[in-house]
C-alpha cells in the first residue's frame, strides 16, 4: 500500500442540521428531505440512496411540510409561504404567501389538482395547482385553534385536520366541517396542557389514524366519527405518522427516537376482519423522529439527530442484498472540504461561513503506526462570513492557495489571498463578470489561472484569472441539451481537460485548448459520484453510486483495457456492499498506477498493476498481508488496498509532498453537540 | 402372605412439585401436580394434599386434564406409559403403553382421542433428538392397552414442555427450540419455521425459552433468554410474519401464560416477579414482586380467577387474579446444596435440613409436607449475588429432641470467618425451638463436625464440636448456674481437647455415651467422656479419616471408619485392634439409630453402590450396584411409624427404618419394598379388578359396594345397624353423579335394604350408644398413644381377631379393638379377611 505521513484533521466542526420533513415520490423513487436550516435535499432511492441534489437553504425559511405533486416539489413553512422549487436550477422557483399565519401542514389531493395548507389562524386553505404556479382557491370553514396536520381521503372528497385537542373532518367540496373528534389529553400534570395532534392519516376505508402529543396513536372510524382503539406508545410525543402505499401498515415516530409499526392483520387465520395491531419497534435514532416515510419495502426516518435512516422491512425485500441492509446517511455525498495541495491549506465550507486552515507540520520520523510530534500547530487563517441570506452552496480554493471563491444562490464571490510570512491578506475581487451569477459548482484549474463554474443547463462558465482582473472567457455547453445541474467538476493537471458530471448521469469532457466538447462518456444507469483525470495518461476515472468504477481513455475515447477487464470480472462482493459512495478520486504523482479514492468509512488505493481480486479472495487483506513474508505478500496482494483506520471521512487528499490529509468528523462529536434527548428510564440506571 | 423382597429406588416424599406446570381442574378446586413418581392432588382452598395418584414406575413428566372429560386426567411418565385417572377419587382408569420414555404430554379439545407426547422414538441412539408424536388412544375395554398408532407431527422439539403450546382451538401447535420457532397448522398440514439471529449487536440472546398461544387470536408469545417477550402474528405466511417485542425481564423469561379470555399475558422469571401484561396494551403492566424465589412455571385456572406459580424453591403459590397471594404449597426446599446433614427430629420424626437461606426446615416425610421453618440466623436475607451472608452450616439434635445445636457461618473476603453456635431448647408450650444460648466465635476456624451425646440415661447433655483450629470442644448445660428462678440454664464450654496440633475432622459418641471418638486426620482418638482422658488411639495411615461411626446395640463395641485411600476399617474397642478392613471408596457411612445396620455408599465408576451390613457379620445384608449416578453425600435412616413385616432377608433391614438419600441432582430418593408398595397402593384406593369384567364407572361403583357389603356382613354383625342417612349405600347413591349410576331398578333393592332396621331390643340399643361414647373416648386415648411413638405390636390382636372371627359373639374389648383397626386401614383389613 505504501507508507504515508498522515495529517489527521479533526478540527472541521461540520454540523448537519436536523431533519424536519420528508416526502417520497414513489413514481420517480425520489425522497425530498427538508432540514431545519431550510435546505432541501433529493435522494434517489432507485440509485443506492444517492444524494442527487441539494437546494441550499435560506435564513428563516425552514420548511415545515414538503409535498410532491407529480414531478413538482412544494414546501411550506412557518414563515407562511408556499414555495415551489426549481429542481433543475436547484433554487426556489417562486413563493406564494398564504395569508394565514405560519403554515403547519400541507397536503395535496390524489389527483394532484389541489393543495391544502393548514394555517395558524385555523383555516385550511385550498390552492389550485396550475401548470406554472399555484393559485388560491378558497378557505374551508374556519376553526378556532391552529391546524397542525392534514390528510386527504384518497377519494379527494374529505380532509381530516389535526388540531389542538381535536380532529376535524371537512367536506372538501362544501368546505364544511362534518365531524369533530375530541382527542383525550394526557394523564397527570399534562392533563391541563392541550394535546396537539401532530400527525394524521386518512385511509381509503375511512379509518383515521392520529398521533398526538400525549404519546398515543389513535384509530378512529371516519364514517361514524368514533374512536376505535387507542395505543399508548410513548410517554412523550408521537411526532410523525406514515402509511404504507397498500395501507396495510402504519408507522409512528416518537420523541424517544423510536419508530413503531402497526399492521392491519387478521386476528385469526380464516376470518376476514382485520384490526390494527402494534407489531415492531425500530430504534435507530437518539432524538425525536420528526419525519417518516413508509415506502413499499422500507422505513425511512429522520429527525433531530440529523441522520437519515433507511431500515428495510425484511419481510418485503430479498435477504442479503443491498436492499436488505440498514442505511444511515449522516454525511452529504459531496465534498465540503477543499484542499490547496501545493500550499497545504484546507478550506471548510459551512452553510453560513468558510474557514481557511493551514495544516500543522511535523519533522519527526517514526515507525508506521506512530503518531508524530507536532512542530507547528494547525492554524485557522481566515473565517469568512457569507453575504446575503442564502446559504453557501459551493466553494473552491485554488491549488496554489492564492484564490478563494464561493457561491450562494444569488452571488459569487472571489477573493485573492496573499501570504507574507505569518501575515495573510485577503482582497475581494470586486468586478466579476456578470455571467457568474447563479452557480452550482466552482473549480480552479491546476495552475490557478482559470475558474470554472457550472451554471444552468449543464453549462460551464470559464473565467480567466490574473493578478489584475478576472475575465469571462466562454461558456462550455454539452451537445445533449441536458437540463440537469452539474454536480461534479474536475480539471486535469495539465490544464487540457475539464470533466463535468450531471445528475442525469452524463459525464462530458471538454478540451480546454479547443474550448469545445471533446467527448461524452457512455451514459451509465447510475449517477457518477466522483470523477478524476489521470495527470499523465489522461484517463478519466469515474466512480458511480452503485460502486462501479470505470476508466475511460480520453485520447482513444473508449474504455481502457483495465476497465474492460474489471467490467468482465466484476467487482468484489464486499466492495459492492459498501454503504457510502466514493466521493473523491485523485492520483499519485509518484506512482502512475495508483488511484486514490475514499468514501465515508475507508480510503482505498487501487493499484492497476496488480491483479484484480477474485470473488473468493479477501478484500480487506491489509492486516493479513502485513503478517506474511515478502514473497507470499506479493502473491496474495491484489489491486484494492483498503485502509479502514480512519472513520467518518469528510476528505482525503494527497499533498504535493506525498503526505495525506485526512479530515475526520466523528459521529460522536456531532452527537455531543445535539441538544439533550428526552429523558428515558434506562434499566439499571 | 408371601413377600417379594425386590427393592427399588423410588422418589417418595420431598419430591419436586415444581418439576412440571401445575394443572388446575375446571372447577378450580383441585391442583394436579407431578411429583416424583406420583401425581399429587391438592385442594386449592386448603392447600392440603388430598391424595396421590400412584401407579407410575418412573418420574411423572406431565399431567393434563382430558379435554373431553374434565373429571379425568392423563399423566405421562418416563416409564413409557400414559395413564388416565379419575382424579377426584384417585382411581387409575387406564394405562396406555407407548414404550418410549415420554418427556411431556399435550392435548387439545379439537383432537378427539389423540394425545401428543414428546418422546425419543428413533431406534438410532440419539436421545437428544426428540419428536412430538400424536398418539391415537385405542378404544378398548382393557385396563392396560398398548397404543400402536403413532404419527410424528414435529421432529426435533425441546424436552421442555413449556416450549410447546397449542394454539387457538387446537388449530396449530407451536414449538420452539434454540433459535427456531416452528408452527404446525393442522388443517393445512404444513409447518412454518421462523429463525432468529443468534446474537444481535446490542447483546441480546435470542434463544427461545418458552411459548404460549393466545386462546382467541392467532398470536404466539415467546419468551427469550435475554428477557424479551415476542408476540408473533401473521405466522401463516412464510415471509409476511411479524412480531412485536416486550421487554421487562432482565434475564431469561422462564414461563408465559395467557389468561383464558386472552386479556392478559403473565410472565415470570428469575426476578421472582409475576408480570401481568395487558394484551394489546402491553405498556400497561402490573407486577407482583417478592414471590420468594425464581418462577419456573405459571398456570391459570380455567375460569381465570386463580393464578399458580411454581418456584425454584419447590413451592407453588396460589394467586388471586387481582394479584394477591392467597396461599402457598411448600415442598421440600432444596437449594444448590445441603450444608447441614440430613437429620431426623426425634420429636416430630421429620426430616431436618437447611431450607430457605438462614432457616432450618422441618419436613414430614410421612405426610410429605413442610411442617415449619426455624429461623436460625434471624437476619434479613438480601437477594443480591456476590453478597456473603450468614448461612446455617451445621445442626445437630440430641437423642430426645429437646436440644438443637446450630452453627451459622459467614465468610467474607479478606476477613476471618464469623461463627455462631446456637443452642435451642424445645418449648413444650409453643411446640417449637426457643433460643437458649448463643456462643459467638465458639472456635477460631470453621467447625468441621458436631454431635450430641446420644445416651438417654446420662444426666447432662453434652455437645462436642470439632474445628479446623485444631481443637475439639465439649459443651455442657450448666445445671448449677440457674439459682435464680427466672434464669434458665445455659451452655458453656466444659473441655477443650487437642491432639498433636492436628486438625480434627469427625467426632462420634458411642451408643452409651461413655466414649467419644475424634479423628485427627489419620489418627482416631478415643476419649472417656467422664474424665476426659485419652484412652487410646487407633490409626490406619496413610490417608485421613473421612467418616467415623460407632456401632449400635449388639455391635456397640465396634468403631467404623473410612479413610481417604478407599479403606473401610472396623476396630474392636475391647481389644483396641483392627477387626477387619475392606477396600472400597466409601463416600458416606451412616448407622441406623435403631438397629445394628450400617449403610455405606461407595463410588464406583461414576455411580454409587450401596452396601448395608452389620459390623459383626462378614456378609453384607444387602447390596445394590448403581443406585444412582453421581456421588451421594447425604443420607439418613428414618425410623418407620409402623413396622413392616418382611421375611426376606435382603429387605429386612428396611423393616424398621427407611433409608433416604440425596442424589447429585438434589433428588430425595428412598428404597422401597414390594410390601410397602402394595400397602401404599391399597391405601390409595386403587381397585384390583378381574380381567373378565370391563372397567367401567358402573363396575367401580358395584365393586365398592360388594366390598362394603362383605365387610359389613362379616365383621360388624354385632354392631348397631347404621341409620339410613348414615348408610354408605345411601351416601353413595346421593353423591355419585347421576350419569354414572346403575339403573334405578338395581339400586332400588339396595336402597330398600338399607332402610330396613334389624330387630334389636331397645335396651341393647341404649347400651350400644353408651358404649359408643365410651369407645370414642378411648379411641382418643389410643390415638394419643400411637402418636407418642410406641411401636406397639399390632399383629397379636389382629391374629387373634382373625382366628375368632368365625365365633359369633365378640367381647366388648374385641369390638373396640376391631373398630380401632378398621379406622386405621380399612381396605387392608378387608383384604386380610378375604384371605
Amino acid at each position: 500500500m505504501g507508507e504515508f505521513k498522515v495529517h489527521r484533521v479533526r478540527f472541521f466542526d461540520y454540523m448537519p442540521s436536523a431533519i424536519r420533513a420528508m416526502a417520497f415520490n414513489s413514481r420517480t423513487e425520489r425522497l425530498a428531505l427538508a432540514r431545519a436550516d431550510g435546505a432541501v435535499e433529493i435522494f434517489n432511492f432507485a440509485d443506492h440512496y444517492f444524494q442527487e441534489k441539494i437546494i441550499p437553504g435560506q435564513d428563516g425559511r425552514a420548511a415545515e411540510a414538503l409535498c410532491w405533486v407529480g414531478q413538482r416539489l412544494f414546501s411550506a413553512g412557518l414563515n407562511g409561504e408556499i414555495t415551489e422549487y426549481d429542481l433543475e436550477n436547484l433554487k426556489p422557483k417562486y413563493t406564494v404567501e398564504a395569508y394565514g399565519g405560519p403554515i403547519w401542514a400541507m397536503s395535496s389531493n390524489g389527483e394532484g389538482t389541489l393543495l391544502a395548507v393548514g394555517c395558524e389562524d385555523g383555516t385550511v386553505k385550498m390552492f389550485e395547482i396550475l401548470s406554472e404556479r399555484i393559485q388560491f382557491q378558497r378557505n374551508l370553514e374556519r376553526q378556532k385553534g391552529r391546524i397542525i396536520s392534514l390528510s386527504w381521503h384518497p377519494s379527494g372528497k374529505l380532509i381530516a385536520a389535526g388540531m389542538m385537542d381535536m380532529i376535524r373532518i371537512f367536506d372538501a367540496e362544501t368546505g364544511h366541517s362534518t365531524y369533530r373528534l375530541l382527542v383525550d389529553r394526557g394523564f397527570g400534570p399534562s392533563r391541563c396542557k392541550e394535546v396537539v395532534v401532530w400527525s394524521i392519516a386518512f385511509l381509503s376505508d375511512h379509518t383515521i389514524i392520529s398521533g398526538d402529543s400525549a404519546g398515543k396513536v389513535q384509530i378512529w372510524d371516519g364514517l361514524t366519527g368514533t374512536l376505535v382503539r387507542t395505543h399508548p406508545v410513548t410517554k412523550w410525543d408521537v411526532m410523525a405518522l406514515s402509511v404504507s402505499p397498500d395501507e396495510s401498515s402504519v408507522l409512528a415516530g416518537t420523541s424517544e427516537g423510536t419508530v413503531i409499526q402497526f399492521q392491519f392483520i387478521t386476528a385469526t387465520m380464516d376470518q376476514q376482519d382485520k384490526e390494527w395491531v402494534r407489531t415492531r419497534t425500530f430504534k435507530n435514532h437518539s432524538h425525536d423522529v420528526r419525519a417518516l416515510v413508509h415506502t413499499e419495502t422500507a422505513v425511512v426516518s429522520g429527525g433531530m439527530d440529523t441522520q437519515l435512516v433507511v431500515r428495510p422491512l425484511l419481510d418485503k425485500v430479498e435477504k442479503n442484498t443491498h436492499e436488505s441492509a440498514l442505511h444511515k446517511i449522516a454525511f452529504p455525498h459531496r465534498n465540503l472540504v477543499c484542499c490547496a495541495k501545493k500550499a497545504g491549506l484546507l478550506l471548510f465550507q459551512f452553510s453560513d461561513h468558510l474557514e481557511l486552515w493551514r495544516i500543522g507540520e511535523s519533522d519527526g520520523h517514526g515507525k508506521p503506526g506512530d503518531s508524530l510530534p507536532v512542530k507547528r500547530k494547525p492554524e485557522k487563517l481566515i473565517q469568512l462570513k457569507r453575504t446575503g441570506e442564502h446559504h453557501i452552496c459551493s466553494s473552491a480554493l485554488s491549488p496554489c492557495g492564492g484564490w478563494l471563491a464561493y457561491s450562494t444562490l444569488s452571488v459569487v464571490r472571489l477573493y485573492r489571498l496573499q501570504y507574507n510570512d505569518n501575515d495573510i491578506s485577503i482582497t475581494k475581487v470586486s468586478k466579476l463578470p456578470k455571467e457568474l451569477r447563479s452557480v452550482h459548482q466552482l473549480c480552479f484549474s491546476s495552475d490557478s489561472s482559470k475558474l470554472f463554474a457550472s451554471s444552468s443547463h449543464s453549462s460551464v462558465i470559464v473565467v480567466a484569472l490574473n493578478q489584475l482582473e478576472c475575465k469571462y472567457l466562454h461558456t462550455l455547453r454539452p451537445k445533449s441539451g441536458s437540463v440537469q445541474p452539474v454536480h461534479l467538476l474536475c480539471a486535469s493537471e495539465d490544464g487540457k481537460w475539464l470533466a463535468t458530471a450531471s445528475t442525469d448521469c452524463e459525464v462530458h469532457v471538454y478540451n480546454l485548448c479547443k474550448q469545445k466538447l471533446h467527448c461524452t462518456v457512455p451514459v451509465y444507469s447510475s449517477c457518477p459520484t466522483a470523477i478524476g483525470i489521470h495527470p499523465t495518461t489522461s484517463n478519466l476515472v469515474v466512480a458511480y453510486a452503485d460502486h462501479q468504477i470505470f476508466e475511460y481513455s480520453l485520447i482513444q475515447r473508449e474504455y481502457t483495457d483495465w476497465s474492460r477487464k474489471l467490467m468482465k470480472q466484476g467487482l468484489h462482493r464486499l466492495w459492492l456492499e459498501r454503504d457510502t459512495p466514493v466521493t473523491h478520486i485523485t492520483f499519485s504523482s509518484k506512482n502512475p498506477a495508483h488511484i486514490f479514492m475514499h468514501d465515508t468509512f475507508m480510503f482505498c488505493i487501487i493499484d492497476q498493476s496488480l491483479p484484480l481480486p477474485e470473488a473468493r479472495t479477501m478484500l480487506y487483506n491489509q492486516m493479513t498481508l502485513r503478517s506474511l513474508p515478502e514473497h507470499e505478500r506479493l502473491r496474495q496482494s491484489h489491486a484494492f488496498k483498503i485502509c479502514k483506520t480512519f472513520k467518518h471521512l469528510m476528505c482525503v487528499r494527497l499533498l504535493e509532498d506525498h503526505s495525506v490529509v485526512v479530515v475526520e468528523r466523528p459521529l460522536l462529536d456531532i452527537m455531543s453537540q445535539l441538544p439533550a434527548p428526552v429523558r428515558q428510564k434506562k434499566f439499571a440506571t | 402372605m408371601v413377600e417379594h423382597g425386590d427393592i427399588r429406588v423410588v422418589h417418595r416424599g420431598g419430591s419436586k412439585i415444581n418439576f412440571r406446570e401445575p394443572v388446575i381442574t375446571n372447577d378450580s378446586k383441585f391442583l394436579l401436580c407431578a411429583s416424583g413418581e406420583c401425581v399429587k392432588v391438592f385442594s386449592t382452598s386448603t392447600e392440603e394434599c388430598l391424595h396421590d395418584l400412584r401407579g407410575h414406575t418412573d418420574l411423572v413428566t406431565g399431567v393434563i386434564i382430558k379435554p373431553s372429560n374434565h373429571l379425568q386426567a392423563y399423566s405421562c411418565s418416563a416409564d413409557g406409559t400414559v395413564r388416565l385417572w379419575d382424579f377426584t377419587d384417585g382411581i387409575l382408569i387406564k394405562t396406555y403403553v407407548i414404550g418410549h420414555p415420554i418427556y411431556s404430554i399435550h392435548a387439545s379439545a379439537s383432537h378427539e382421542g389423540v394425545v401428543f407426547v414428546v418422546t425419543s422414538m428413533h431406534a438410532d441412539k440419539r436421545p437428544d433428538l426428540l419428536q412430538l408424536v400424536a398418539v391415537h388412544l385405542p378404544r378398548s375395554g382393557d385396563q392396560m392397552v398398548e397404543a400402536r398408532e403413532l404419527s410424528a407431527v414435529l421432529s426435533d422439539v425441546s424436552s421442555n414442555p413449556l416450549a410447546i403450546a397449542f394454539g387457538r382451538g387446537g388449530e396449530f401447535i407451536a414449538s420452539a427450540k434454540g433459535l427456531q420457532l416452528e408452527v404446525y397448522i393442522f388443517r393445512k398440514q404444513k409447518a412454518y419455521r421462523f429463525f432468529l439471529k443468534e446474537d444481535n449487536k446490542k447483546g441480546g440472546r435470542n434463544t427461545f425459552t418458552c411459548v404460549a398461544c393466545h386462546p382467541k387470536d392467532d398470536c404466539i408469545a415467546t419468551g427469550h433468554e435475554d428477557g424479551k417477550i415476542r408476540l408473533w402474528r401473521n405466522f401463516n405466511q412464510k415471509k409476511e410474519y411479524t412480531y412485536s417485542t416486550l421487554h421487562w425481564h432482565h434475564s431469561a423469561v422462564s414461563s408465559l401464560c395467557f389468561t383464558p379470555e386472552g386479556t392478559n399475558l403473565l410472565s415470570g422469571g428469575i426476578e421472582s416477579v409475576l408480570v401481568q401484561w395487558r394484551y394489546n396494551q402491553e405498556d400497561q403492566r402490573e407486577f407482583l414482586p417478592r414471590l420468594g424465589a425464581a418462577i419456573t412455571h405459571i398456570a391459570v385456572s380455567p375460569d381465570g380467577s386463580l393464578f399458580f406459580t411454581s418456584h425454584s424453591d419447590n413451592k407453588i403459590t396460589i394467586i388471586q387474579s387481582c394479584l394477591k397471594v392467597s396461599a402457598a404449597i411448600q415442598g421440600l426446599v432444596k437449594g444448590e446444596n445441603v450444608t447441614t446433614d440430613l437429620m431426623m427430629d426425634p420429636r416430630s420424626k421429620s426430616l431436618v435440613l437447611n431450607g430457605k437461606p438462614g432457616h432450618l426446615q422441618f419436613y414430614s416425610l410421612q405426610r410429605d409436607k413442610l411442617l415449619y421453618n426455624l429461623d436460625v440466623v434471624q437476619q434479613e436475607y438480601i437477594h443480591e449475588s456476590g453478597l456473603q451472608q450468614f448461612e446455617v452450616v451445621k445442626a445437630a439434635f440430641d437423642a430426645s429432641g429437646t436440644w438443637l445445636a446450630t452453627v451459622e457461618e459467614r465468610k467474607q473476603k479478606g476477613a476471618e470467618v464469623e461463627l455462631n453456635l446456637k443452642l435451642w431448647e424445645f418449648d413444650e408450650q409453643t411446640q417449637s425451638f426457643v433460643l437458649n444460648t448463643t456462643i459467638s466465635a465458639p472456635h477460631e476456624a470453621q467447625i468441621t463436625d458436631m454431635c450430641f451425646c446420644h445416651s438417654t440415661d446420662n444426666q447432662t447433655t453434652m455437645l462436642v464440636s470439632t474445628s479446623k483450629d485444631g481443637h475439639f470442644k465439649a459443651w455442657q448445660l450448666d445445671a448449677q448456674a440457674h439459682t435464680e428462678a427466672d434464669e434458665r440454664p445455659s451452655w458453656s464450654c466444659d473441655f477443650v481437647g487437642a491432639y498433636h496440633s492436628l486438625v480434627p475432622e469427625c467426632c462420634c459418641f458411642s451408643a452409651d455415651g461413655s466414649l467419644l471418638a475424634v479423628s485427627f486426620q489419620e489418627v482416631v482418638t478415643v476419649w472417656s467422656t467422664a474424665s476426659w482422658e485419652l484412652l487410646t488411639t487407633l490409626s490406619q495411615p496413610p490417608k485421613a479419616i473421612r467418616n467415623l461411626c460407632f456401632g449400635r446395640l449388639s455391635c456397640s463395641k465396634y468403631l467404623l471408619g473410612t479413610t481417604g485411600n478407599n479403606l473401610l476399617c472396623c476396630w474392636n474397642l475391647l481389644t483396641c485392634s483392627l477387626e477387619w478392613s475392606t477396600s472400597m471408596d466409601v463416600s458416606l457411612l451412616l448407622a441406623d439409630p435403631i438397629s445394628e445396620n450400617m449403610a455405606a455408599f461407595c463410588r464406583q465408576a461414576g455411580s454409587t453402590d450401596l452396601f448395608v451390613f452389620k459390623p459383626s457379620e462378614p456378609r453384607p445384608l444387602f447390596s445394590q450396584k448403581a443406585v444412582c449416578p453421581g456421588k451421594v453425600t447425604r443420607a439418613i435412616f428414618a425410623p418407620r411409624e409402623e413396622m413392616l413385616e418382611s421375611c426376606e432377608e435382603s429387605s429386612q433391614w428396611l423393616n424398621r427404618s427407611q433409608l433416604y438419600f440425596l442424589t447429585q441432582h438434589m433428588d430425595l430418593m428412598t428404597f422401597t419394598t414390594k410390601v410397602e408398595e402394595d400397602r401404599l397402593m391399597a391405601s390409595s384406593k386403587q381397585l384390583v379388578i378381574d380381567d373378565s369384567v370391563a372397567m367401567t364407572p358402573f363396575y367401580l361403583l358395584l365393586g365398592k359396594h360388594r366390598q362394603q357389603d362383605s365387610r359389613d356382613a362379616q365383621s360388624i354383625s354385632a354392631e348397631r345397624t347404621p341409620l339410613p342417612q348414615g348408610s354408605v349405600a345411601i351416601k353413595e347413591l346421593l353423591q355419585t353423579p347421576a350419569h354414572v349410576l346403575p339403573s334405578t331398578s338395581f339400586l332400588c333393592s339396595m336402597f330398600v335394604q338399607s332402610l330396613l332396621i334389624s330387630v334389636t331390643d331397645p335396651r341393647e340399643e341404649d347400651k350400644a350408644t353408651e358404649e359408643e361414647m365410651e369407645s370414642e373416648k378411648e379411641e382418643e386415648d389410643s390415638e394419643e398413644e400411637m402418636e407418642s411413638g410406641t411401636t406397639r405390636p399390632e399383629q397379636a390382636p389382629l391374629g387373634r381377631q382373625a382366628a375368632e372371627s368365625a365365633a359369633p359373639a365378640l367381647t366388648k374389648a374385641q369390638v373396640r379393638e376391631l373398630r380401632r383397626v378398621k379406622k386405621l386401614d380399612r381396605s387392608w383389613f378387608a383384604g386380610l379377611l378375604d384371605s
